[in-house]
């Protein structure tokens, strides 16, 4: 098994929203991976090369859906969440796997990536930090929003409205 | 600590990135303040709503040996020009390092013994995992499983519940390692499982925490009063070093 492939397609399935740009986003990835070995310090290769890959995919995303709007991230605001949702109801819909892919698809795609990189890999703050060239308190903020956000759409089963 | 501050740091506290003081503090507010945890329980839901909830991709089949061919017609065509045989071989060479590299970061700089030992270790762990036993006393109370080790090992080792700093203790095992019983107590980081073994140490002086990946298995090892203690999980060696710190506090 070539390194880290599992957690290179999940990442690039998840930015790109489907299998076959998912598929060329991985290869183009571990082609420059290659390339570029000399910038590797062999530190921590997960994150460089989850770095390359979400860097890929955002360059895949310019160049081929110009049609779509970008989205701006606020990062500037503290997310104090005013919803109470009522848990039983967000467990009722984690059952439905359909509806969390659903709400994580529902999210732009710089808050996206942080959760799956937070929930589906288990990565720190720092990794993610370095990762998405953010700072470590923009990776906290983004991921408050983006948690709030899941969780306003989970609490209410009609996606389509509060995608709206 | 107030409301305010607690809604700054209450993701912070759910991953695991808060230091051990903060953390209590932000046990002590939600045990006081049914607002706070109200919050704090919905934020665990919806974070285990996504962890069971949302789908891992895995890579279509066939996606790796059509990578791996890609990978080496980009060697050859770098090998093109009449005097680039040196580019090609060292195309070649840097892809197999990549592979090597990114697959073991630190191993290489590991004595025998040690590297026979995490071998042993990462078998335990794996055959914890699929044999359905993973404990022979599933207890997250440290005070059963510690008196439960009393007469089956000539140790008694130091055991502590983390469930407040997300390791939750969740049972204790006889296990063999290194020709002698050892102890193998059990915790959990979200759907990540931990085993950690522990047993006297040959020689008795306290060293430092290192690290060794095997199997896609992270590894932490150190020995401290006396007592070996090894790690293994698949979780990312950051969170596990948090668990070290924890178990090093006792």
């Amino acid at each position: 098994m070539l390194p880290h492939l599992d957690a290179a397609y999940n990442l690039a399935r998840w930015l790109t929203g489907n299998e076959h740009d998912a598929e060329d986003v991985v290869q183009e990835s571990y082609l420059r991976a290659v390339k570029f070995f000399r910038g590797f310090h062999g530190e921590s290769a997960r994150p460089w090369l989850l770095a390359i890959v979400r860097n890929t995919c955002y360059t895949w995303l310019r160049r081929n859906r110009m049609d779509e709007p970008t989205t701006e991230l606020d990062d500037s605001t503290q997310v104090i969440d005013p919803s109470s949702a009522n848990p039983e109801s967000i467990l009722l819909a984690a059952a439905r796997t359909e509806l969390v892919r659903q709400a994580l698809e529902a999210l732009p795609p710089g808050f996206r990536e942080i959760v799956i990189l937070r929930e589906l890999e288990g990565m720190s703050y720092k990794e993610i930090a370095d990762i998405a060239s953010i700072p470590v308190g923009t990776v906290m903020s983004r991921l408050a929003r983006a948690r709030a956000r899941l969780q306003k759409l989970l609490s209410e089963p009609d996606l389509t409205e509060a995608r709206a | 600590m107030i409301c305010r501050e607690v809604q700054e740091l209450i993701h912070g506290y759910v991953d695991g990135e808060l230091d051990l003081v903060r953390n209590l503090e932000m046990e002590r507010h939600f045990h006081e303040c049914p607002a706070c945890s109200g919050a704090h329980e919905r934020l665990r839901t919806v974070q285990s709503a996504i962890t069971t909830g949302a789908p891992y991709f895995r890579p279509p089949s066939g996606l790796e040996s059509r990578l791996r061919s890609r990978l080496r017609e980009a060697a050859e065509v770098d090998a093109d020009p009449p005097r680039a045989r040196h580019t090609w071989q060292w195309v070649g060479i840097a892809a197999a390092v990549l592979i090597a590299a990114l697959t073991i970061t630190v191993t290489t700089r590991h004595p025998a013994g040690v590297e026979l030992l995490a071998q042993d270790v990462v078998a335990s762990h794996v055959r914890s995992l699929m044999a359905a036993h993973l404990t022979d006393v599933p207890s997250t109370d440290q005070h059963t499983i510690k008196p439960w080790f009393n007469g089956k090992l000539d140790f008694s080792p130091s055991v502590g519940n983390f469930a407040g700093q997300g390791f939750p203790l969740t049972g204790g095992r006889l296990d063999y390692l290194d020709n002698r019983p050892v102890a193998a107590l059990v915790y959990r980081r979200r759907q990540h499982i931990i085993n950690l073994f522990v047993w006297p140490a040959r020689n008795q002086s306290d060293s430092t925490v290192r690290q060794t990946e095997l199997q896609g298995y992270h590894l932490l090892y150190w020995t401290k009063a006396g007592m070996t203690y090894w790690a293994a999980s698949d979780l990312n060696p950051a969170e596990l070093q948090e668990l070290v710190s924890l178990v090093n506090g006792l």
